[in-house]
């Protein structure tokens, strides 16, 4: 980006930049033996032009809104809009959930975004055995489409987008919200909105599974292909990275390791016969953001850009929209620590932070007890709170993408690019990331990197604040949010009676059919939104499709 | 010469939640302290937890969990091991717990609960100190 003898100057000017610098650390001592970032990174102590010399402005870099999309994938970015304020909310009941999104849509949120608790996250009732002590726990229970009605009285959902947080029963919730939305007069094309609907990190992560990895994607193949024709403005998978990240991954991994799952989805989409440009543009992506600010501003810019080469180059897209990679991102609930929570706070806007520095299109901004219990009301409106700071007191979106020709942030962008590319095409020869999967690969990397991050801590090469240095003995308490213990038990009445009110024919006749379907090779998001019309439970669609496919066992390596 | 074993235990996941990575490092940390660590894999019953340890001949169960369903799955393991009479079998905790539970816990026949912060070389040591390899 500088001119040879420009570059000729800076090179002898930055020789004798250093001898200066090792004279001065050689009477005072750097202040820590190796500088890494939190993946681990080695970090040099100065960058200049000569560290971007190997990129080009318009081939690597280039203007908003045009490919590689390094800068942003629209042209106007925040100067337009700015990113959506998507707070992840679910609790006891679909009651209680439905009043904290009242409570976080009347602060100034404009997204809505659904934690389920985990015997719906797994496809099971709350009446299940297997479910036993975790209604409404670290989510909101759902059992039928009338807890989904429930869920969403009185939002408005013709405008406000909805993302569900939903893996093996995607399929089954996103059929409830588009018969909810319908049964309110809301056509299913003009509703928008995401699902969560990416097994393949599930495999490698975050561990919820239903079915093994096979039937596994095409039910997903099944619900791009339906989203594709029928529900336009929905968003059929979030590729996501951010569970990944908690696992444990280095911020390359978790770049790498989401790139590969997106391009496996693309792929199965392709075998199914449709166009790439027909289902792309609706292909959304999920990251993570971490603590270590440069490194993930670096990660987000090397996604865009990754994604678009992958997208123009591997797969012949001609749709734009088809490069753009469009992401939402939480902020890592894995750097939150119990103790001193009120320190999340800071954490948190650092991360969101970089977040938006990044390029975000939605972000959800974690609550400072959440490394405790689900958060309270007073702790989510403070979350929420720091990214309207950030977005009208701070300045930051002001100009797109203001860290861009940073020397250090480029270099970190173009490193962290190769890396990756380096990780999937190791992936590739394994024979994609169904049979890297199958083989524990990306699993046991994310646990050495885990492992080794926790032995820094120990260490303490690397600070935690409160944890490992600067501990205090005495502690603020913090109140955390109580989950009613009846809940449970109200919750399985409650489903058992609309069991008892509900056709019985015709849902034993609707789940009939799914099984057929599931033995065949028809779409089977028709025959579960029939199901979900006659009030089957999401249990008894979901043992249709285990019955069908089997069950996925956890390999339990470490 | 009679040779005393290695501590044997058993890294457990009870319930449907997923996050393993706290009991996949917690498990190599052990391994790596000189125990013989089985781990049970995710999404395991309280049932098929204290089953796995009379199986393998465990002296102590760690349970992981931070999904909010420890009040009843915890328990529910100590129930168990008493009900089958190996209640010999020593039974910790780590994960996320909100502090008032901890005290309930503790009552309920948990004999340590490990929050998160805590280094591995502490639970490695905590373990040799208090877990006997039983005969």
């Amino acid at each position: 980006m500088f001119a040879k003898e420009t570059l000729q100057r800076i090179e002898a000017d930055n020789k004798k930049w250093q001898e200066l610098f090792q004279e001065s650390v050689s009477k005072a001592p750097e202040r820590l033996e190796r500088f890494s970032t939190v993946s681990d990174r080695l970090v040099k102590n100065l960058y200049t032009p000569l560290d971007t010399k190997d990129l080009d402005y318009a081939q690597d870099i280039g203007f908003p809104g045009q490919y590689p999309y390094t800068r942003g994938v629209q042209p106007s970015m925040y100067r337009g809009r700015l990113w959506t304020m998507r707070m992840f909310a679910g609790l006891g009941s679909a009651r209680d959930t439905n009043r904290r999104f009242h409570l976080l849509v009347n602060e100034g949120q404009t997204g809505l975004s659904v934690a389920f608790d985990m015997p719906t996250l797994m496809g099971y009732d709350t009446d299940s055995p297997k479910s036993r002590g975790e209604c409404g726990r670290c989510g909101v229970a759902i059992d039928t489409l009338k807890d989904m009605e429930i869920l969403f009285e009185g939002l408005p959902i013709e405008r406000i987008t909805t993302s569900m947080t939903i893996n093996p029963p995607a399929a089954v919730l996103w059929a409830m919200y588009i018969v909810m939305a319908e049964k309110r007069g809301i056509s299913r094309r003009v509703i928008g909105g995401t699902i969560q609907n990416d097994m393949l990190k599930e495999f490698i992560a975050q561990k919820t599974f239903m079915c093994p990895p096979k039937p596994s994607m095409r039910i997903i193949a099944d619900t791009v292909e339906f989203g594709t024709k029928e529900v336009p403005r929905w968003n059929p998978i979030s590729i996501s990275g951010y569970h990944i990240r908690e696992a444990g991954s280095t911020a390359v991994q978790e770049l790498a390791f989401t790139l590969a799952d997106g391009i496996a989805y693309v792929e199965a989409a392709l075998e199914r016969g449709l166009d790439v440009d027909s289902f792309a543009p609706r292909l959304s992506f999920f990251f993570n953001s971490h603590l270590d600010f440069f490194e993930e501003i670096a990660k987000f810019r090397a996604a865009k850009r990754m994604w678009a080469r992958i997208m123009k180059e591997r797969f012949q897209a001609k749709d734009q929209r088809s490069m753009w990679l469009r992401f939402h991102t939480q902020t890592a609930g894995c750097s939150l620590t119990a103790q001193q929570p009120y320190n999340n706070v800071i954490r948190t806007a650092l991360e969101a932070l970089a977040a938006v520095l990044g390029g975000t299109q939605s972000l959800h901004t974690n609550s400072l007890d959440e490394v405790l219990a689900l958060p309270t009301e007073e702790a989510a409106t403070i979350a929420l709170r720091t990214q309207q700071i950030i977005a009208e007191e701070s300045g930051v979106a002001h100009t797109i993408d203001p860290l861009g020709g940073s020397f250090y942030v480029e270099r970190l962008t173009k490193d962290m690019e190769e890396e990756a590319f380096e990780y999937i095409r190791k992936i590739d020869e394994m024979g994609g990331m169904v049979a890297a999967i199958e083989k524990n690969y990306p699993q046991m990397e994310i646990a050495d990197a885990a492992y080794n991050y926790q032995k820094q801590i120990d260490s303490r090469e690397k600070t935690v604040v409160g944890v490992n240095k600067y501990i205090t003995e005495e502690e603020l308490p913090v109140e955390t949010l109580q989950i009613e213990a009846e809940l449970e038990e109200k919750q399985i009445q409650w489903t058992n009676q609309l069991k008892n009110s509900r056709d019985s024919r015709k849902t034993k006749e609707a789940l009939e059919k799914l099984g057929e379907a599931a033995q065949g090779d028809d779409n089977l998001m028709y025959p579960i939104l029939k199901a979900v019309k006659e009030y089957a439970t999401e249990q008894e669609i979901c043992d249709v499709f285990r019955d069908v496919f089997g069950i996925y066992r956890d390999p339990g390596v470490y | 010469m009679n040779q005393k074993r290695k501590i044997r235990v058993l890294v457990a996941k009870p319930g449907l939640d997923g996050h393993d990575r706290g009991a996949r490092i917690i498990a190599r940390a052990y391994r790596d302290g000189g125990f013989e660590v089985v781990y049970s894999g995710l999404h395991q019953t309280p049932e098929e937890i204290v089953q796995a340890a009379i199986q393998e001949d465990v002296d102590m169960i760690g349970l992981s969990s931070l999904a909010g369903a420890h009040m009843y799955l915890f328990p529910r393991v100590v129930e168990l091991l008493k009900e089958k009479g190996a209640d010999d079998i020593m039974v910790c905790g780590g994960g996320i717990f909100p502090e008032e539970d901890i005290p309930q816990l503790k009552k309920a026949g948990i004999k340590e609960i490990f929050t998160p912060g805590t280094p591995l070389a502490e639970a490695v040591k905590w373990v040799k100190e208090n877990v006997e390899p039983r005969t």
